[in-house]
């Protein structure tokens, strides 16, 4: 952070010494929609995220977790570029990318890479794997044109394909299979960071089982950040080391994996985390408590005022209407954005017997 | 457009909340245990569902036997291809009869299902056994209002008049727990959401109090909150109106919630059946085994997955023998190229008569004691 020198790390792309490697500073993306009707008059805004900052540093797996329209996918997007946010900073090694032109983005391009959840819709079914994999690796210049073909099977081999299967096209593969090209198209770049959107929820329990311990291995091997985003508390908690929770645009709590998943603060938290089915019941582990919410995510057009998650929470008070609770540290590390953030009085995970 | 919209326009208090929050409780649920001698209200006997196709046949059932007393919840769990939504469909008819060949028997209610004719299995289903589909959005029609959809079915099988149809239809969506019903009703699908459609699908299935009800992965599409909300909704419907429920999934936590019985299924075949708390605390089958194995859970010490290893086989080319054993990893503790050879019948493989596996392993009970159990995450 002292030094603001500029270093070159590798070519392309500028190393401001000391920060983080990557570094969300209150970011927004409002989208534009049309108002009802014919007569329709003004335009409204989905604020699909609004106002998240997170950091990301080299090595470590950010799980990011939440229901569906809270902000999680189009925040994958906006770390990997593919939107432009409407305000905030995006840092990658310290310098804002958040309005470089396409041109400017080339070399992070090849440094942040994506994966995306369904492996039927994001292969091209009319090119082979060679040809998927080496468009990866043609665009970023990564290897001769000679050497291709031998990076491609090497590819398909740290991600547990025959690499003599190159020439093969993706519906000759299975669901988990074609994940693994996705991860090997991913990987072509040598990517620093990996944004993976809900990598493993669209396969079959065994085959999940078996796409995370690759996505384990390669973090460990090649030591790759990953900014691991799903649904599946459970897929999470077993994959990353901190966890930010998300709710209607904004992060509701964010805490190391242990702290968020033994002592939840944030009432949404809780209520996700008890809500989701535990198989440890029928193994004579006492019933958790539930915390059942009622209703549905309010409209990320038109925000409840205050807190947003107070239509829904039962330990909302006046102040919640009023006041806007920020994210702040209420246990080390812990950052929990509710007036009235507590442990939980009682278990809400299944605890073990013993 | 939805209610939860509403209140954000002005800051209000907190006693807005009143009716749409509740304080977190314990829920606790017991699986029932089964009485001797209940009757079976669904009996499927040696079902066999088989597509003649180009590659030639898929035998996606193959020899499927289970039954379901009143008042009682059988989940079918498996991976995609095992067969278990296929099956599901068989019960209510819903194949093609030009493009599947079904054998055995599928009895609801003391009435054969395989061999009706179209005729009799409109007046079957929807009256006596209905189905909750997975995707409540291409499960509705968009063009008509919630309202019209139920009231159709209500009206094939009552005869009644518009306006004594659409009155249950308003009583059955409030009934699922739609707020404001008598406005609900004449809304379109995409007025709704995710959560509600699901709600309105759940009102759609049991506007003629069916006796059998079929939940083909009703939640899956769903967030973990709502998720929630609709299997207790399904719970109560299911004391209320004392309806036998199949529910069909792939995540053994809501097993464990809901069920009162499982069938696990493996590529066209059931591989274990019994009571839930029996399967799920000690199962007796290298894949059941293997299925625990690989989910992560929210509680206890993370660690490592084992996952099976390999692909479930195509139903073109079935293994010969036992179906699981080139994935299984204890199939070399069985002497003589059992696995490979003689397919395993379903049958108990212990002292305990109430469950059924298909395995030829020894002792099953004791390798999962000594073996899998220490591995469990």
């Amino acid at each position: 952070m002292t030094a603001a020198a500029t270093t070159r790390a590798k070519p392309g792309v500028p190393v401001k010494e000391g920060s983080p490697l990557l570094e969300l500073d209150d970011v927004k993306m409002h989208f534009r929609t049309k108002g009802d009707g014919l007569l329709a008059r003004g335009t409204k805004w989905v604020q699909a995220v609004d106002g998240v900052s997170l950091t990301v540093q080299a090595g470590e797996t950010l799980g990011l977790v939440g229901e569906s329209g809270c902000g999680k996918s189009t925040t994958a997007r906006l770390i990997t570029r593919l939107l432009e946010p409407t305000a905030g900073k995006i840092n990658y090694q310290g310098v804002d990318i958040a309005h470089m032109s396409e041109r400017q983005l080339r070399p992070y391009r090849r440094e942040i890479q994506l994966i995306f959840q369904d492996p039927y819709s994001s292969l091209n079914p009319r090119h082979t794997v060679g040809t998927i994999v080496g468009t990866a690796l043609r665009t970023h210049d990564m290897v001769p044109k000679s050497g291709e073909l031998k990076r491609v099977q090497e590819l398909l081999e740290v991600v547990g394909l025959n690499p003599e299967h190159y020439n093969r096209y993706p519906h000759e593969f299975s669901g988990g299979q074609r994940q693994r090209i996705g991860i090997a198209r991913a990987l072509a770049a040598r990517p620093k960071i990996i944004v993976a959107d809900e990598p493993v929820s669209a396969l079959d329990v065994s085959i999940q089982a078996q796409v995370m311990n690759l996505l384990e291995n390669l973090r460990s091997e090649l030591g790759i950040a990953f900014v691991f985003i799903a649904h599946d508390l459970g897929v999470v908690r077993h994959f990353c080391d901190r966890v930010a929770v998300m709710y209607l645009g904004r992060v509701v709590e964010e805490a190391p994996r242990d702290a968020l998943y033994e002592k939840p603060q944030h009432p949404y938290t809780q209520a996700l985390l008890s809500a989701v089915p535990d198989i440890a019941v029928v193994r004579g582990v006492p019933p958790k408590t539930r915390i059942r919410l009622v209703g549905d995510v309010p409209s990320p057009v038109d925000p409840p005022s205050g807190c947003r998650f107070r239509t829904r929470c039962w330990k909302a008070q006046d102040i919640c209407a009023t006041q806007d609770p920020p994210l702040d540290a209420k246990a080390p590390d812990q950052l929990v954005a509710c007036h009235f953030a507590e442990p939980p009085t009682e278990s809400i995970v299944a605890e073990p017997a013993s | 457009m939805t209610d939860a919209t509403t209140p954000s326009a002005l800051p209000q208090g907190g006693n807005m909340t009143d009716q749409t929050v509740r304080a977190p409780q314990t829920v606790s649920r017991t699986p029932k245990a089964r009485n001797e001698g209940e009757e079976a209200y669904l009996e499927v006997t040696d079902l066999h569902v088989q597509f003649p196709t180009a590659d030639g046949k898929v035998q996606a059932v193959q020899g499927l036997s289970y039954s379901l007393p009143l008042r009682r919840t059988l989940a079918i769990v498996g991976e995609s291809g095992s067969g278990k939504s296929v099956s599901s469909m068989a019960v209510l008819g819903l194949h093609d009869r030009k493009n599947t060949w079904i054998s055995g028997s599928i009895k609801v209610g003391g009435r054969e299902v395989v061999g009706m004719t179209e005729k009799e299995l409109m007046s079957f289903r929807g009256a006596e056994a209905a189905m909750i589909f997975q995707d409540p959005q291409s499960s509705l029609h968009p063009y008509f209002t919630i309202g019209s959809q139920i009231t159709e079915s209500y009206r094939a099988h009552n005869n009644v008049s518009k306006r004594v149809a659409k009155k249950r239809a308003i009583e059955m969506l409030g009934r699922v727990g739609i707020p404001n019903p008598a406005r609900r009703v004449d809304q379109y699908p995409h007025e709704f959401s995710g959560g509600m459609r699901q709600r309105a699908m759940i009102a759609m299935a049991l506007v003629n109090d069916p006796k059998l009800l079929i939940a083909d992965e009703p939640t899956t599409a769903l967030d973990v909150t709502v998720q929630a909300q609709i299997l207790d909704l399904i719970a109560d419907l299911q004391r209320d109106f004392g309806s036998a429920v199949v529910f069909i999934t792939h995540d053994l936590g809501v097993v464990a919630e809901i069920a009162d019985d499982i069938l696990v299924m493996y590529a066209g075949n059931a591989v274990e059946h019994g009571p839930v708390d029996k399967i799920l605390g000690t199962p007796l089958h290298p894949y059941t085994w293997g299925l625990l194995e690989s989910i992560p859970a929210v509680s206890g010490t993370p660690g490592p997955l084992h996952p099976i290893p390999g692909s479930p086989p195509s139903l073109l080319a079935m293994p010969s023998g036992c179906a699981f054993h080139p994935r299984c990893e204890f199939r070399e503790r069985v002497g003589g190229d059992l696995c490979r050879t003689l397919k395993p019948e379903l049958i108990s493989r212990t002292a305990d008569q109430g469950r059924t596996s298909r395995c030829h392993l020894k002792e099953p009970d004791k390798v999962f004691e000594t073996e899998v159990l220490p591995r469990l995450p």
